[in-house]
């Protein structure tokens, strides 16, 4: 197997979601059989690949795009088949969620999207799914002799495996046509310093019971004394309280975070699929028979109105 | 400006999701089935889009028979025509959708597809990327704005903690988030007017699978379930726990 891996630098360094995906790459073949594919990413950075163990790292310079799908689907399914590699992963992030598809029309290869495990068996990659926004999981093989698959970010733990090593680093000009440059980014913004809740390690969310928009305050206090972003659950966000971009569930984001915290938010099941793959989950809810009780690890039955201001000061203690 | 529409059919969120006999799918009796939600989004978007600048609005889903209900919802929401890729293939992966939708579009010529940006039971978000593989044009997902003008579009998309603002020439295909524009409510008059607009019916093209399910689980996950008081003694217990047990803190 020969396995491409779409990463892409955020600061100076590789993102998170793009060592976890080499390391998945790992599961799949030896490092030699690994290289790291980047859009305008800095020799220092891609250099890092090798550590988490891709032997290769290639930039694709082109300064008139910024991640476009239609182009740098073309970017990399070029490189893809000139080189050979039967295999391509990706960060099921937006990019990746994009740019994945319309690379599996080119190499005509079966896709997967959204991986939280792969296996191979025999010649065949089988990876599981989230389906169902996560009442579900689905074993899914691919029949193709190429594999394309996105996997969920924070599920592979990136792992360092040889320290000090430096990918073999180059880097090349790509050609594209009028046709993949169609899709323009024009402008992006940005909340600074606001993390975004399915990136989140740890994830705090309001619902209901919090009876008014303005008691949000208790929930964001929380995220920020505990360095997570804010959720929320879907009752809230129809109500217009908070914004559609953090509402956790079936119609919002999936996440799963180390750490989930759900104040006063009763569990309805389209929530609980949105966040029930959490690593650990608290729950602090009046109502000693709400739903959410039956999949915590840490249950409060108590008055977030209470609980909340004692729980982010004992923390904030801690610090 | 002509308009296609791709909508599927799919459990209700409140729906509890059973694993089935054959243990690779679940369980559809008792079960109720809706059109997907982002869909509406789409299907209203188009309808406001073709109400402002006219043309024809299809809507189309590929789907066994079962899928006629949600094709007479989008008919009574406010599209002029549907049609109904008969699916026989008992099992089908994304590429065969993306691939008979793309069969039929191909002849259709539409302006604009919309699709919602993920139909919500297999959460796979790549029919509208497949669709911009496979019929060569650009394709843009997560979209939360659009403004129209002569053969281009702008619009904002949405991308980890933040937006992009994109343009892209059309034709093109664009997937919608929840909330671009919120869905109607068919009247008794616009369900009873649904019930004559046509819906061709056409037989799928087959296309052999490329990803296929071996199996299908409810995921178990042990939990301590441990459930405090709200006293203080109980909230520095918690504190503890989420330092030595969980280790987030």
């Amino acid at each position: 197997m020969k396995v491409l891996v779409l990463v892409e630098e955020h600061k100076g360094s590789l993102k998170r979601s793009s060592c976890e995906a080499i390391t998945a790459a790992n599961q799949l073949t030896s490092s030699d059989n690994i290289t790291a594919i980047a859009l305008n990413a800095s020799e220092s950075a891609l250099k890092s690949a090798g550590k988490y163990g891709a032997s290769n790292a290639v930039n694709a310079s082109e300064s008139s795009i910024k991640g476009e799908a239609p182009a740098l689907s073309k970017i990399i399914s070029d490189y893809a088949l000139q080189n050979s590699f039967d295999t391509v992963l990706f960060a099921a992030d937006s990019i990746g969620k994009e740019v994945a598809p319309r690379v599996s029309v080119k190499l005509e290869a079966g896709y997967v999207a959204d991986c939280v495990g792969l296996e191979v068996n025999g010649s065949n990659i089988v990876a599981t799914k989230p389906v169902y926004a996560g009442k579900a999981q689905a074993k899914v093989k691919i029949n193709t002799s190429k594999n394309i698959l996105s996997l969920r970010p924070n599920v592979f733990t990136a792992k360092v495996i040889a320290e000090g090593t430096e990918a073999n680093y180059s880097s090349f000009t790509p050609t594209l046509d009028d046709k993949s440059k169609s899709v323009k980014i024009t402008s992006i913004s940005k909340n600074e310093g606001k993390l975004d809740v399915a990136e989140a390690d740890i994830v705090v969310s309001g619902g209901r019971g919090l009876k008014e928009p303005e008691h949000f305050n208790l929930v964001e206090n929380l995220a920020s004394a505990l360095g997570g972003a804010v959720g929320a659950s879907r009752a809230v966000v129809d109500a217009g309280w908070r914004p559609h971009s953090e509402q956790v569930g079936q119609t919002g984001k999936t996440v799963s975070p180390s750490l989930y915290v759900a104040c006063a938010i009763s569990g309805a099941v389209q929530h609980l699929a949105g966040m029930s793959s959490s690593k650990f989950i608290v729950a602090i809810n009046k109502d000693a028979d709400a739903p959410i009780f039956k999949i915590t690890d840490y249950g409060i039955v108590g008055d977030v109105f209470e609980v909340l201001p004692k729980l982010t000061e004992k923390i904030k203690a801690r610090h | 400006m002509n308009i296609l529409v791709c909508v599927s059919r799919v459990p209700d969120t409140a729906a509890k999701i059973k694993v089935a006999g054959d243990n690779k799918s679940v369980e559809t009796t008792g079960v109720k089935f809706i059109l997907n939600p982002y869909d509406e989004y789409a299907l209203e978007e188009a309808i406001q889009l073709q109400e402002s600048k006219g043309g024809e609005l299809t809507v189309l889903t590929v789907a066994g028979d079962e899928a006629t209900d949600i094709l007479r919802t989008a008919l009574a929401m406010g599209a002029d025509k549907a049609i109904h890729i008969k699916a026989n293939q008992l099992e089908k992966d994304s590429f065969y959708v993306a691939n008979n939708i793309a069969n039929v579009a191909k002849e259709l010529n539409p302006d604009i597809i919309f699709l919602g940006k993920q139909s919500i039971d297999f959460d796979s978000f790549q029919i509208s990327s497949l669709l911009g593989g496979l019929l060569d044009l650009p394709s843009v997902d997560v979209v939360s704005s659009i403004n129209y003008a002569d053969g281009s579009i702008t619009g904002e998309k949405d991308i980890e903690g933040g937006k992009e603002s994109f343009e892209t020439s059309l034709p093109a295909i664009i997937s919608v988030q929840k909330g671009i524009k919120e869905p109607r409510y068919p009247k008794l008059p616009q369900i009873m007017k649904a019930k004559q607009k046509p819906i061709e019916v056409k037989e799928a093209i087959e296309t052999p699978l490329r990803t296929e399910i071996l199996e299908m689980t409810l995921p178990e996950k042990a939990r301590a379930g441990k459930i405090l008081t709200g006293s203080d003694a109980d909230i520095d217990e918690l504190v503890r726990l989420l330092h030595e047990d969980a280790k987030v803190i």
